[in-house]
Formats: structure tokens, sequence, C-alpha cells
């Protein structure tokens, strides 16, 4: 084997005496990618920004970290600093904060130019419009001049990759690259940082909590746990033959795209949090079905475990005393894994179901207001633009879409309660304009809602028992029974009912997810409408509360409008699903079928953005990309709205575009009681 | 059931506290504080001073000792004497007494006022909110010492306490306006969105939730805001347009000695010095209450960036309409 | 940004009308003319008073909005009444005007810049030893009030003449009276008036200057983009300069606008006590000798000098911060 380009060796990290970062070593060879894969707190960002000495004063680095053998640990300022961008460069998680606000992209991308190489203000403005170009920003020249809040968030990563490849650095280093994006713009962001990472012959170190970004584009990978890699290997093998209990537990919790791999696996208690004190032993003990005494005594070194395994090629290292009895066993993440077993709902057939929510047509635009005291009308948004829904008692719709496609303002028209701006919205067979105050009183309580952000969504000034109660007081209920209904709540989301006085911040994300269910559930509704639930929790949580949300529903026949980006999770939880575009609903029917067999081009395109955490299928699989942005949903077009990007109707005969070009395609079914509908003109 | 496990085992270990650890973790970080510390017990000093002192003097503030005029500090007189033969140690005391309950007194009311102003124009919006701005504005254009000056000759006959009403008229106005920058943002949190949803009414969402969470800044606001009290009372009554004659306070006190001052420095600097030391211990009790009860100051904030990126997973963006707002506008003067 | 700024101006305008006639009403109202031509030797008659008060455009039994409609339409003439002593308003406003603003510019300016460098220096280096310093003085500068802060260095310039046996530092007035020599002896002497009344002045805007800048600048210091500055190459202290701090002046222009609020004031209590002939001292006299027109004549300039610095502070908002250009 060559001599790695980067090598790190024993670094570690630690603020004010909390460890972070705790003996990594890594060795990274000329063009190849490394997935770094942990969850939040795991070590895998500081581990990266530490590479660069980029981590803020209060942090202690220890270790080495070489760079074709030369030390960057301690190397005086200037001397990293012309390191920096010019050998080793960095993309960051979020683009919008990690441009300088005031400054133009452009600018920026030319100063990172001229900061290493001796060029003038004019050679170096020319480079940064090759290298936008590179990357694919339309009109290079003009948006060399915008500011980085006019870029919308993909367009951002892109400049981030071109500021970050315009010295052709050896290194790039990414750092969540594409957590802040939709599927379709992260598809086509993992695929400008393969084109960069082409043309400058950079070795790339991608660092990500999702597996299905590493299986797509990693060679090798390395898991981090608890500030230590845990097993590292060729990501084939990571895959297929994970050694460690963790990185098997892992791969088990996330939910799939294909369908395939069972119940969700969720790994009991949570991550640690980054610097939380290391108690002897294996850091993963705790949550380990596999744990036995010898592992709380030493931690457990990364070690390769011998050859005697099937796919032994390449060097697969794990941390853990049970390595050889997992590369021996192979066994199914659920066969070492409890899982619950899901109390499976009577499905009784949809047409003998009540209604809970059926929206006709529902349009909601918002004025745009220039001005300050007199303020103008300036044009209109169309947020939603003709959507409709249909949830039927004791079924999961899942409601997918990307951002700005209208799917919050759907979710907030239906929960005020009053007559839409147009269209018509029956809850449980009430329509909403014709009730009075009494009427959306008694309502209230039988729809509730999830928020996404479970730090966000509890008032972090109350006691969660208050919190529990709050809805039931305003339902009226008396003090004394609202009191005696938090211990059984508690109980009923897999809380401690003992823990009702304490406060948001003492619980986990996780734990803070089931109080906000339990706070959706106390006063007993009908319809729960969860926006986005668990995207904000790291994938080995998410499954326990996924988990949750099917027992809740199996128990107490409760019916779910379940709002997601990520069509995974959806794919998992609901049973019927409908797609929303630029306000509008394109596709609807059951999962099985629009998942499976999407009839509308968007549907299809956003399925194939969908990483899958499997690396010979996700490079099997053909990859579709969808160009450009969402539009802005304040132009209304004529026609069908996903004209522009669709690319059926760039496949078009021309006479066949002009349907496209002048009607509204209409929503029809794929056959005649087939619960399946596509608002598209050339379907299939 | 495993799901249950599942949770109970989540349990965080970090945090072991009872519900208060909030409060007692800010109580913590002030004493934590050297500045903080110090600034407390000067602050405590000063108020045994206030209102224990004119017990330890024989004097009475007002009535002279005709055998010693302008004389300096002695064991007789400890601050000396005034030109009318007044004990200034007596006079200190009892100005310092009036300025101190002046300034609790505004910041209480002040405080009170911008909250209410302020909440309500963050949380209701629309005309509310604009029509409460203007008046924000409006109010803040003048200098509070013109118009209380020009007031003043009207107010004569209704002695301190129509001016302390006064000087709370005109000190809450920036006060609210944080208070309703605050209270739009939190109005957006969805804590507050899920109270709504679940029918709970305006008035009590502000009570329940918007005002808890900006208590932090109240109190920071309004200790602050005892120092300011002190120091507009002390330069008004310097100028004769707050408290007058035969009231003491340490603003009248600085009136009649600062003519007197280089030849008779006992006059003037025994009040001055107080002032000052009263102001800078608020202010340091003030800077170690924003360190250890608004988590957006600084030096709270010396954790890796990267933990915060790694936890926000992507999510839907915010609703459309948000974005076209007018970027949070600066405000007017 | 032209159409941010015409924004701005059109509420600005509104604020000032409602501000102008609300504190003229609320002069006109609270002031005693009357009294004080009662008070003459010898009093003169009912009727004559009255005359006299109506030729002033003072006579409190005309109603206040009708003084108002009168005084508000020689104000559009540019006419800004009578002085109680019959003088002309304009022409005291005149005098006064550029004595103020003299004070007012270069107090403002000077506290500001001073505060942003030390602000931005101690944020930097936070912790250290000169932030500590930086910190402490500001604190204890922060804690007296400017008149305190004026009479303090005027007993120091009278206890610095009384030690030299001449006078040092001059503490009184603007310019020496009669002074001979060129135009640079002018300057010069200027200058040095200028300097105590300036200092009391931009001391106090200094530390309030320099704590923002220095909690805005620690908010920047963990910016993400300070980091890709970093990341790319840009030496600490160049990417402090041109990203960091570049971003982070953006909010003092709120707090430009703020400080001019205070600094009006300060500016009245300076020039009484260094016997300034500028418009603060006149007001203070105006309102002893219920001289409503000269009182409304300087609420004016306030509110103008006030929202004149709320407009510069958007502009310079705006200059600052491209995010504020649209809409
Ligand atoms: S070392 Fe022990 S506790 Fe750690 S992962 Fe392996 S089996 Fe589990
Ligand atoms: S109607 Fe035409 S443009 Fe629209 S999705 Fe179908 S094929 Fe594409």
């Amino acid at each position: 084997m060559t001599t790695p380009l980067l090598t790190v060796r024993d670094l570690t990290v630690d603020f004010d005496g909390h460890p972070a970062v705790r003996g990594v070593d890594l060795d990274l060879h000329r063009g190849e990618t490394l997935g770094l894969v942990g969850e939040s707190g795991s070590g895998k960002s500081v581990t990266a920004l530490a590479v660069l000495g980029l981590l803020p004063a209060t942090a202690r680095t220890g270790g080495s970290v070489r760079l074709d053998g030369r030390e960057l640990l301690g190397l005086p300022a200037r001397q990293l600093a012309a390191v920096r961008g010019r050998r080793i460069a960095m993309v960051f998680q979020d683009p919008l904060s990690a441009f300088t606000p005031v400054h133009r992209i452009g600018d920026q991308i030319a100063e990172a130019v001229r900061t290493h190489q001796d060029v003038g203000r004019t050679a170096a403005r020319k480079r940064a419009a090759e290298l936008l170009d590179l990357v694919g920003i339309p009109d290079p020249a003009r948006a060399l001049d915008a500011f980085p809040h006019e870029f919308s968030g993909g367009m951002r990563q892109r400049a981030m990759i071109a500021m970050a490849v315009a010295n052709e650095p050896d290194v790039l280093l990414a750092d969540e690259p594409t957590t802040a994006l939709d599927v379709t713009i992260q598809a086509q962001v993992l695929e400008v940082l393969r084109t960069a990472r082409r043309e400058s012959g950079a070795a790339l170190v991608l660092v990500s909590h999702d597996l299905g970004v590493i299986a797509g584009s990693a060679d090798r990978v390395a898991v981090m746990y608890a500030g230590r890699i845990v097993e590292a290997a060729p990501v084939d093998e990571l895959f297929a033959a994970p050694r460690h209990p963790y990185t098997l537990g892992l791969i088990g919790a996330v939910p799939r795209l294909d369908g395939r791999g069972g119940p969700l696996v969720p790994i009991p208690g949570r991550p640690p949090a980054a610097g939380e004190p290391a108690r002897p032993g294996c850091a993963f003990a705790d949550r380990c079905p596999l744990t036995e005494d010898r592992c709380r005594t030493a931690e457990p070194p990364l070690t390769g475990t011998g050859t005697g395994s099937a796919s032994g090629t390449g060097d697969h290292r794990a941390a853990c005393v049970r390595a050889d009895h997992l590369a021996a066993t192979r066994p199914a993440p659920a066969e070492v894994y409890p899982v619950p077993a899901l109390p499976a709902a009577v499905p009784r057939p949809r047409a003998a179901r009540d209604s809970v929510l059926a929206v006709r047509g529902l349009t909601r635009s918002f004025p745009r207001h220039r001005g300050g005291l007199l303020r103008r009308r300036a044009g209109e948004v169309h947020a939603v633009d003709g959507v409709d829904l249909d949830i039927r008692q004791g079924e999961t719709l899942g409601l997918v879409g990307e951002s700005g496609s209208g799917k919050s303002t759907t979710l907030y028209e239906i929960l005020r309660l009053a007559a839409p701006q147009g269209g018509r919205i029956e809850l449980l067979g009430q329509d909403t304009a014709a009730l009075d105050r009494a009427a959306v009183r008694r309502l209230r309580s039988r729809v509730q809602i999830v928020f996404q952000d479970p730090a966000a969504s509890l008032d972090p000034r109350m006691p969660v028992g208050d919190v529990l109660a709050e809805p039931l007081l305003a339902q009226r209920t008396p003090k004394a029974e609202a009191r005696r209904r938090v211990p059984e709540l508690l109980r009923q989301v897999g809380l401690d009912p003992a823990h009702a006085d304490r406060y948001p911040h003492e619980f986990s994300g996780g734990q803070r997810q089931r109080i906000s269910i339990a706070r959706a559930l106390a006063v007993r509704p009908d319809l729960l409408v969860l926006d986005e639930p668990v995207s904000a929790l790291d994938v080995s949580v998410q499954a326990g509360v996924l988990n949750l949300l099917q027992q809740l529903k199996a128990e107490l026949g409760l019916a779910y409008l379940f709002v997601s980006h990520d069509l995974s999770v959806v794919r998992h939880l609901a049973d019927r699903v409908a797609v929303m575009y630029l306000g509008r609903t394109v596709e609807t029917g059951t999962a099985a079928r629009v998942l499976t067999r999407p009839r509308h081009p968007y549907t299809r395109a956003l399925l194939a953005a969908v990483p899958l955490p499997d690396p010979p299928a996700e490079r099997a699989r053909p990859r579709l990309l969808l160009a450009g942005d969402p539009p802005s949903p304040a132009e209304r077009h004529l026609g069908c709205p996903f004209r522009p990007r669709c690319p059926v109707h760039a496949a078009l005969a021309p006479e066949q575009r002009a349907r496209c070009a002048t009607e509204t395609p209409p929503a029809l079914p794929a056959a005649p009681g087939v619960d399946h509908t596509a608002t598209c003109h050339y379907p299939d | 059931m495993s799901v249950e496990l599942a949770a109970a085992a989540e349990q965080s270990p970090d945090e072991p506290s009872v519900p208060r650890g909030r409060l007692r973790l800010a109580a913590a970080r002030v004493a934590g504080s050297r500045g903080a510390l110090v600034g407390l017990v000067v602050l405590v000093l000063l108020f045994l001073l206030a209102f224990v002192g004119p017990y330890l003097t024989p004097w009475d503030y007002a009535a002279p000792d005709y055998g010693s005029l302008r004389q300096p500090p002695s064991g007789t007189h400890w601050f000396g004497t005034n030109g009318l033969g007044q004990d200034v140690f007596a006079q200190t005391v009892r100005g310092l007494q009036k300025s101190l309950v002046i300034g609790l007194l505004v910041a209480v009311l002040s405080t009170g006022l911008a909250s209410l102003v302020g909440a309500c124009a963050g949380y209701f919006g629309g005309w509310t909110d604009r029509v409460l701005t203007f008046l924000v504005d409006l109010l803040l254009i003048f200098p509070a010492f013109l118009v209380i000056a020009v007031l003043s000759p009207r107010l004569r006959g209704s002695g301190w306490i129509a001016f302390v009403l006064l000087l709370a008229v005109f000190n809450w106005m920036v006060t609210a306006r944080v208070v309703r920058s605050m209270t739009r943002s939190l109005r957006e949190r969805e804590f507050v969105a899920a109270a709504r949803y679940m029918g709970v009414g305006p008035f009590r969402i502000i009570w329940r939730h918007v005002l808890p969470n900006v208590s932090s800044f109240l109190i920071i606001d309004a200790t602050v805001t005892v120092g300011g009290a002190v120091m507009s009372e002390a330069a008004l009554s310097y100028f004769g347009f707050g408290v007058r004659p035969p009231d003491v306070s340490l603003g009248t006190l600085l009136a009649a000695g600062a003519a007197d001052a280089p030849v008779f420095p006992w006059l003037f600097y025994f009040a001055a010095g107080l002032l000052v030391l009263f102001v800078l211990a608020v202010n340091l009790v003030g800077d170690g209450l924003r360190d250890a009860l608004d988590p957006t100051a600084a030096a709270g904030r010396h954790r890796p960036r990267s933990r915060r990126g790694e936890r926000t997973r992507r999510g839907d963006r915010r609703r459309p309409t948000r974005s076209t707002d007018t970027p949070s506008r600066r405000s007017t003067p | 940004m032209t159409r941010y700024l015409a924004g701005r101006l059109g509420y600005y305008a509104a604020l000032l009308t409602a501000a102008v006639f609300l504190s003229y009403a609320l002069t006109g109202t609270a002031l005693g003319p009357r009294a004080y031509f009662e008070a003459k030797q010898p009093r003169p008659s009912a009727a004559s008073v009255d005359r006299q008060l109506t030729a002033l455009n003072l006579n409190d039994r005309t109603p206040v909005v009708e003084r108002f409609g009168t005084w508000a339409n020689g104000l559009l003439h540019g006419d800004l009444g009578r002085t109680i002593h019959g003088t002309s308003v304009n022409e005291e406003f005149g005098r006064r005007i550029w004595v103020s603003l003299r004070l007012l510019l270069v107090g403002s300016l000077l506290g500001m810049l001073l505060g942003v460098a030390a602000g931005a220096w101690s944020a930097v280096r936070q912790y250290r030893l000169s932030d500590r310093t930086l910190t402490v003085l500001s604190f204890v500068l922060l804690s007296t009030p400017v008149f305190l802060f004026a009479l303090l260095l005027k007993n120091g310039a009278i206890a610095a003449k009384n030690a030299a046996g001449h006078e040092v530092v001059p503490f009184t007035g603007y310019e020496t009276p009669n002074l001979a020599g060129g135009i640079g002896a002018h300057l010069a002497d200027w200058a040095l008036h200028l300097l105590l009344p300036t200092l009391s002045l931009a001391l106090g805007g200094l530390a309030t200057y320099s704590r923002y800048q220095r909690a805005t600048m620690l908010d920047v210091l963990g910016a993400d983009y300070l980091r890709t500055a970093e990341a790319k190459g840009l030496t600490r202290g160049r990417a402090l300069l041109k990203h960091g701090l570049r971003t982070a002046v953006i909010p003092m222009t709120t707090m430009f606008a703020y400080a001019f609020l205070g600094l009006f004031t300060g500016a009245a209590f300076t020039e009484t006590i260094f016997g300034w002939h500028g418009m603060g001292e006149w007001f203070i006299q105006a309102v002893n000798e219920q001289d409503v027109n000269s009182v409304a004549a300087v609420n004016l300039f306030a509110a103008v000098v006030v929202l004149a610095a709320g407009l510069l502070a958007d502009a310079l908002h705006a200059a600052l911060d491209p995010r504020v250009r649209v809409g």
C-alpha cells in the first residue's frame, strides 16, 4: 500500500477538560473518499476541524496530524494558514452561516484564490467565475456579484465547494455538506462534490450522520462513537458484515426506502453528549446487547480481526471484544437487538372507517409587503395552491415534499380551524368554515400537533407536569383531574412518571419528543399531526420514537398526518402518501403503490434521490438528477408547475409538450377504483 | 415492554439536578464572578448605610449646628458640615436613601410598563404593533430630560413621587423594544404555537409562556435601570428639575456642593463618590446576572460549535411567507 | 437601498411631525409666560400683559392648537418666533446651533471611533489583562453621569490652575474673547476649549460603545464564517478584520442612534457646566424664564438631530449590511 497522504495518530481533543475526541487514528490515501460516520456528539466534526486546527481556543488538541509526513499540529499560525485552503480545504455544513453575510460570493471565492496564488484582482475574479461554472451555478458571471443570502441553500453549498477547490487542494474535508439540504438538492451537491473531487484529484473526507450518503460516496468508512473510532472498514464490508454492535445497530435503526430490513431496531439509551466523562471500559457498554463483564474493565482497542472472515479484503478493524464473534456469525441487527413486538392494528376495510380529515382544493397565499409604515402590497406568495388530503380513522398519511413545497403551511391551515382562503377542510366530518367558538374549542381537543424540534416545542421554563396539563386546562378540565392524568401520560410514552417535576432541559432529545407526544395525547385526540417528528433526532433514538408512534397508533386507534422530508421514514410509517410540489399535491395513494410504482415524474425523481444505506444497491441505482432549484411560489405558471424541471416533459415531442405548457393537469387515478392518483398529463 | 425500557434508559445522567436547578445554577454563576460578588456586597452595604445610617449619627439632616459652619470632617461631624451648619453625613445618607428609593421605584415601574407594551406589541403584531411602536419611537425622540424639565414647574407641588412617575414614563421605551423583538421571536417558537393550537388564550400565553421566557432579560434590565434612574435623578436634581429642597437626594447635594468643591471638597465628593460607587455596583451585578441568566451571553458560549451543527438536522424551512418578510428591521432611534 | 431609506425617511417625517406638535403643546401648556410678565416690576396691567403675550404668540387664553398653527406657519416660513424678551429666536438659534453641533459631532464621533476600537480589541483579547483593564475602566465610566464627569473635569482644571498659577486648560466658554493672532491661533484656541467638554461627552459614549462592540465582536468570534475565512488560509488577524469586525460593526449603527439620545442630554449639561452658550444651556435658561418659543426651538432642534442621527444610522446600516437593502 502507498504511503497515506494524511495520517492522523492518536488525535485527542478536549474542551475545558471534557474529552470530545479520544484517540483517533485515520489514514487517507490519494484520491480516495473516507466516510466518517457518527451521531451528534460522537466527535466526528471535531476531528475534522482539529485536522485543520480550526477549533476554538478553548480546545486542547493532542496527538499527531501529518500531511505528506509533515506535522500540522503545533505548526506556527502563518505556516498553518499556508496549508489551509491550499493543501487541505474544508466544506462546512451550513453554507448560510459559513459565508460572511456582508461580502459578495465572488469576492469571497476570489479571496481564497488570492490568498494562495499571486494573481491580480481580475484574474482571481475570472477564476472564481470558472469555479462557479464548474459546480454548475448558472450564469456564473452574474452570480459573482450575489450576496450569500440571495442564493438558495443548494447554490450556497455549491459555491462553498467551489471555494474549497479554488486552489486544487490535496485533501477536501466535507463536514455534513448536505445535512441542511433537500434530497434532490443533496443528490445534486453530492454529484458536484464527486465532480470537484475528480477535477482536482483531491482525497475526500466526508463527515456525515447519514449512512445512505456514506454508502453512496465513500470508499472506506470509519464509524465514530463517544470520541473514538469503533469500526473502520471498506464500505461494502462495513455494511455487509459489521463487526461492532454499534454499527450493526445503526444499520438496523435506519428505515429503508426499499422496505428491506424488517422492523426498526432501536438502540436503547442515547448517545453520550460530547464531553461527557468516560467511564472505564467500552463506551458503548450501557447500550450494548452483547455486553460482557470484560467490556467494562478496559476500553477495547481498535484492532483488525484476523482474515478469517469471509470477505476479509482490506483492513477491517473494530473496537469490540466480540468482534470476532460478530465477524463469524454475521447476525442481522434484529437478532442482536431486542425488537419490540408491535401490536398489529386490525385493518378494517378503508371504506368502512370514518373520515378524519378531508381537504379539497386548499389554497393559501400570503401578501408580500414592501415599505415601512405604509406597507404596499407587492405580489403574492402562493404557498398552498391546491392540496387534497384524505385521512381515515386509524391510518397514517405521509405528507412528503421538499422545503417550500407548502407542507407546513398546509398543516397550519388545517390547525387554524377556520375558514380556509380557498377550498374546503373537513375535520371529523365538520366543515371548519362553519364552526363557532365553542365548536372550535371542542375540535381543538380532537386534533393535536407534535413539532419537529422537541427542544423548541416545550417551554423551557415549565416543569414537564405543567406542560402535560396545559392542553387539559385549556380544555377546562378540572385541575385535580389534569394532575391525575400526568403520570398516566408519561407512562404511556415510556417515561418515568416520577419525573413530572423536572424541566424539559433535563431530558434528552428523544425523551423530549416523547413528552411532546404525551402532551398531544393528553386530550385524547383522534388525529395527531406530526410535523417532522423525528428529523431532529439521532438515528439510533429515532427508531425508538417511530416504534412508539406505531404502538400508540395501534393501541389508541389514532390517525396520523405525518409530515416528513424523509421518504424512508414515510415508507416505514405511512399507510398512504401524498406528495407535494410547489403548493400542490401531485401524487397520492397507498404507500406501497406510490413509493414503489410512482407515476408522477417528480415523485420518481424524489425517490431516485434518496440514498440507500446499502453500497452495492446504491451504486447500481440509476442516477436521476433533477435539475435546478424549486421555483419560487411567488410566481404562478400556466400549465404544469413542474414543467421547468420535468425530465419527462423534456423528452416529449413538441406537440405533446404544448399540453403541459397550457393545461394544468388534473388528479387522475391510475385505474378506476385504484387509490393512486397523479397530476400529470403523461404519468408512468 | 421494551419501548418503555428503551426510553427509561435514555435518562440523561449528566444532569441529576432538582427542578429548581436553573436558579441554583444562576446563583452559582453570579457567585462565581468576582465582579458581581463585589458589586453585590457593595450594594448591600450601601443599602444598610442608607437605611441604618440615619440612626448612627445624632445629627438630623436638616437641623443646623450653628457652632460649626463649613467644617471639614471630624469626630463630631463625620463628613463635615455645610454652609448652614448641617451635618453632611446625615444629609448624605438621607440623600442616598431617597435616591435609592427613587431608583428602585423607577426600575419596577418602567420594567413593568415595558414588558406590558413590548409583549403586547410583539405578540399581537399588526396594527397593535404598529401603533405601539410609533408611540415608543415618539417618546424616544425627545430626550426625557427635555420633557421632564418642561413639566417640572407644573409638578412642583406634587413632590418627588410625581418625579418618579415621570422618570419611569420616559425610561421604558428601549426595554419595550427589546421585549417586543424577543416576543416576536418567541411567538414563532413552537412551544407557543403548541399552546395556541391547544386553545390557550393570548393573554394566558403571554403570562405563562412569553413573560417567563423574557424574565431573565427583565431582571437584568431592571437592575441596570436602578443605576440609570439614580443617575438621571442626580442629573435632573442638579439642574433643579428633580427633587427639590427641603427634600434631599444625591442630586440636590451635588448641586449644593458643586460650586464649593474646589475649596470645600467634603461638600461634594462624599455624595459624588457614593453615587458612582452605587451605580458601579449595580452595573457589576447586572453584568454578572447577564452572564448567569442570559444563555446568549458571551460567558456561556465556549462550547465547541460543531455540536450544535451536528444536532440541527435538516428540516422543513419555515413557512415561505417568513422569508419574504423584511429582514428584521433596524430600529429607529 | 434608496427605496429602503425613502421608507425610513417617510416614517421619520411622520414621527417628527407628531413629536413637534406634542412637544409644542406640552411646552405651551406647561410653561407659564403669563406669570413671567405679571412678575415684572412695575406690575403691568392685565390688558398689557395680554397684549404682550398675544404679540409673542404666547397667550394661554388662545387655544394651544391655534398657537401651534401660528408657530408652525412661521416655522414653514423659516421663522421661529420671538423670545420672551422680544428678540428673534432665529438669531439666537443661528448663534447657538454651531456651538452645540461642534460639541455633539466631535464628541459623538470621537466616542464612537474610540469605543468601537476599544471594544473590538477587548473582545479579541478576552479575559487577558488588557481586556480586564478596559472592562473595569468602562464600568467606572459608565457609572459616572455626564454632568458629574464634567464637574470633575472642571474641578480638576480649577485645581490645576490654582496649582500652576495660570489657566492650564480652559474650562469656560468656547473661545478666548478678543484673541489676537491668525487663523491658526484661533483653531488652536478652539481645540483647547473643546478639550474638556468633548472629553466629558466622549468618554461616556466610548464606554457604552466599547461594551456593545465587545459583545457583538464576541458573538462574531464564534461565527462559522470566521472559521471559513481561516479555513481558506487567511491569518487570524486578517480574518478578524475583514470578516469579523466588518460584520460586528453593523449592530453598532443601532447603538449610534440610541447613543445620540443620551448625547443630547449630556451636551445640555456639559454646555451649562463649561459655560458654552449652546442649545442645551439655552434650553435650561429658557425653561426657567418660561420662554415657550425658545424651548420649542430647542425641542425642534433636538428632534431633528435625533432623527437625523437615526436616518444616518439607517443609511450606515444599509450601506454595511446587504441584507437590508432588498425590500
Ligand atoms: S466491547 Fe463489549 S460492550 Fe463494547 S461493543 Fe463490544 S460487546 Fe458491546
Ligand atoms: S404534466 Fe407534463 S410537465 Fe407536468 S409532470 Fe407531467 S409530463 Fe411533466
